[in-house]
């Protein structure tokens, strides 16, 4: 899978540093906790900035290289930062068939950003997930915690309309 | 004790459609009313029903509420909890009967279920251990570790005929057996939860209806191939599995269900949960593994088969979460009884996501030999909005589609690899005719390319090479040799990838080219999309005698395609526009502008 990398300078703040430190402490010791620990840095972090797999490889003595090929082989793992709202069309099979992909090319029209990609205001990011199990609201679509579902193109704009100026 | 006990869904479906505002809603009115200690509010997990949620059951009444909003609580707290008056007008509608309430049972979304795997989902509390042991917890654990020797559970196992419910259908025993015969130092026993194929939840309802029985499954596992330890890998998309499980682990910890000396046996047992991070690959067992060691989840070549030389390089049993669940059943009910349901060479049940083109979304148990009929027309309820039934698809990206001309067909292992198609996991999305089967299997298509993992050539290239050649079809430039070319690859590709993921790709193609080759022609000789879904072969059209010539659509049309005709249809003032099909782009935007009067249609 193709992974956008994000060009925008890096700002983790020494806080953030802090909290990444401790978990690479707790885990440095386990060579298979290498998942664990990034999943942690990217909700530290919000993505895994190439400066944050640095700070994992050396803290927990693996090779950068095998850092970064974990980082690019699960869908998990977010190369660029996300918006203030990342908005997450699930495109399972039963969204599928009932219309999301419709549902996906709306936002995509109305934000100007294609899946993957975030707005210029960072205040949305557009992406395409897998199946989120929510199979009987299909089609379903997630704006950070928020589940919206039985959707049909229409809503899109109001439901845009009440994350624009949070 | 309480009075009445308010049952209301935690799964994932309901939780989406907000069941945890209305568990508070319904605690603050309760407690307003003063009726807290005389009626408990539990969050079960999933009913099945997923449909109709939120959904909750009032007992000792059985009063069966669906799709409750917030705003009803009141109403129910005031008329049902305090006054004992059921809100007719609230239930779901399968079980009000004239002047009486029929059991869930009854309904005919449960009548033809058998929950096994089940049992406790929607019964339970799952995050309290009490109400499991209540329910005959734990103590399959207790009869394998004091009554039964490790050979004696195995065979059980065995016997019991129950095959790997993940989609290979490997008998269980069987693969529990090869584990149990190596001898190491430091065995493993592994729970796949890395339920991956879109469109199935089965897996993630279990643990988050009733944890405990896979910790109990695991721990009897351990006993019966000599493991110590335990891993389960569950995708991170699942948060209410993971805390739920997680807290079940520790609840078992605390009563000394897991850790050392379990039962005074002597028997040690420890479970870890790791987390996925979104790779469709790492369902395969050995991909798994390979991810559990902190690795990119690439699968590795069998034989060593993993009951040699699987996590750590130490001997390893793998089964997925359905199959665990089965488990403690077997062993206190015993072999017979499990064999008694289902066919011969598929005993049991089978647990199926319905999802897609169907009227009750949800989750169903069903005993293997169950029709496909049955399932989609009476427990699911048919086809919405009168529609024809075109195909079911099972098995996720690696299946294949059923047809409306096999519909009678029994659902087992052996019958729908007969037909060309698998079990799978159990996902089955319904499909209408308003589906098109080619952009199906285009769908199924590009969602391998995007997850093949790369290490062999045959799937990394061939799955490529396929979609492009789906393309082509879809968008009206391939020929009828391009078809055959398709079907070709992907007979290559089946029989030369390295793991499961690679050697069922082609199956979406495959299935449809047998069942619906017609519409793959339709595609490339009349350049048709007989659903009107692939957009590269949709044209629209404007009827002449509907348009009211407001010329709205011509100025929608960013191609300036459409035109005034001539025409003054009887009855309008001006004349109809149409579109000129060469200049047409298909954007779709003109029958957007034309939504009030709808004289623009696509075919």
């Amino acid at each position: 899978m193709l992974k956008k990398i994000s060009k925008s300078p890096f700002k983790g703040t020494p806080e953030q540093e802090a909290q990444l430190k401790a978990v690479i402490e707790e885990n440095k010791h386990d060579s298979s906790m290498l998942m664990h620990v990034m999943q942690q840095a990217q909700a530290i972090y919000g993505y895994l900035p190439f400066e944050v797999q640095v700070m994992i490889a050396e803290g927990m003595d693996i090779p950068l290289e095998k850092v970064y090929g974990v980082s690019t082989f699960y869908a998990q793992f977010s190369l660029s930062p996300k918006g203030k709202y990342n908005i997450a069309v699930c495109l399972g099979t039963a969204c599928y068939v009932k219309g999301s992909q419709a549902l996906l090319d709306e936002l995509s029209k109305q934000l100007g950003i294609g899946p993957g990609e975030c707005t210029e205001d960072g205040q949305f990011s557009l992406e395409a997930t897998r199946c989120i199990g929510a199979c009987g609201l299909a089609p379903v679509l997630n704006v950070n915690e928020d589940v919206y579902g039985k959707l049909v193109t229409d809503q899109i704009a109001g439901i845009i309309e009440k994350y624009k100026n949070a | 004790m309480y009075r009445s006990h308010v049952l209301v869904c935690g799964g994932t479906g309901c939780t989406s459609s907000h069941s945890n505002e209305i568990i508070e809603k319904l605690e603050s009115e309760l407690a307003a009313k003063g009726l807290q200690d005389e009626i408990k509010v539990i969050k079960t997990g999933c009913f099945g029903l997923c449909a109709l949620g939120p959904i909750m059951i009032v007992y000792p009444e059985g009063s069966f509420y669906s799709e409750v909003t917030v705003d009803d609580i009141p109403e129910i707290v005031e008329e049902h909890l305090l006054k004992g008056r059921m809100v007719t007008r609230l239930l779901y509608d399968e079980t009000v009967e004239a002047d009486t309430i029929k059991s869930l049972e009854q309904t005919k979304f449960y009548a033809k279920q058998k929950r096994i795997a089940l049992r406790n989902c929607g019964v339970i509390d799952p995050e309290n251990i009490d109400e499991y042991i209540a329910h005959d917890g734990y103590q399959a654990l207790e009869k394998c570790l004091n009554q039964l020797t490790p050979e004696e559970v195995t065979n059980i196992v065995k016997d019991s005929g129950l095959r790997g419910r993940g989609g290979g259908g490997f008998p269980t025993g069987l693969k529990w057996s090869f584990a149990a015969k190596n001898a190491a130092d430091q065995k493993y026993v592994v729970c796949n939860a890395d339920e991956g194929d879109p469109g199935a939840f089965m897996d993630r309802s279990i643990l988050e209806g009733d944890p405990h029985c896979i910790i109990e499954a695991m721990a009897i596992c351990g006993y019966a191939i000599g493991a110590s330890e335990g891993y389960v890998y569950v995708r991170a998309e699942y948060p209410i599995a993971v805390k739920r499980l997680q807290i079940a682990i520790d609840q078992a910890k605390e009563y000394g269900l897991l850790g050392k000396n379990i039962f005074e046996s002597g028997f040690d047992f420890d479970l870890h949960i790791r987390l996925g991070a979104g790779a469709f690959v790492c369902g395969e067992e050995t991909a798994l593994m390979t991810s559990i060691e902190g690795n990119r989840g690439e699968p590795r070549p069998r034989p060593p088969f993993p009951a040699v030389k699987g996590l750590f390089g130490k001997p390893t049993n793998n089964n997925n979460v359905e199959t665990y669940a089965n488990i403690p059943q077997i062993i206190l009910n015993g072999a017979d009884w499990f064999k008694a349901m289902g066919t011969e060479k598929s005993t049991g049940t089978k647990v199926f996501a319905l999802g897609g083109k169907i009227k009750n979304t949800g989750l169903v148990e069903v005993p293997m030999g169950t029709t496909l009929r049955e399932v989609i027309e009476d427990i699911g309820g048919g086809i919405p909005n009168g529609k024809k039934f075109k195909a079911a698809q099972t098995g996720g990206p690696s299946g294949g589609c059923i047809p409306a001309s096999l519909m009678d067909t029994a659902i087992d292992f052996d019958n729908l690899t007969a037909i060309g198609c698998m079990m799978g996991s159990g996902g089955l999305i319904v499909m209408d005719e308003d589906n098109c089967m080619v952009d199906i299997a285009k769908f199924f298509l590009e969602f391998t390319v995007d997850e093949s993992c790369g290490k062999c050539s045959p799937c990394r290239i061939g799955t490529k090479r396929m979609m492009e050649l789906l393309d082509k079809i879809t968008e009206g430039k391939a020929t009828l040799e391009d078809i055959d070319k398709l079907e070709q690859l992907a007979l290559y590709i089946k029989q030369n990838s390295l793991c499961g993921l690679g050697q069922t790709a082609p199956n979406p193609v495959l299935a449809t080219l047998k069942f619906f080759r017609d519409e793959y022609i339709a595609h490339v000789v009349d350049k048709k999309c007989p659903a009107g879904v692939c957009k590269g072969l949709v044209q629209y059209y404007i009827d002449a005698e509907k348009c009211i010539g407001c010329g709205m659509c011509a100025r929608a049309c960013p191609a300036g395609a459409i035109n005034r005709t001539d025409y003054i249809a009887p009855g309008h003032k001006l004349a109809s526009f149409a579109i000129d099909h060469a200049k047409c782009v298909k954007c779709g935007a003109c029958m957007d502008s034309c939504k009030k009067i709808q004289a623009i249609y696509k075919k």
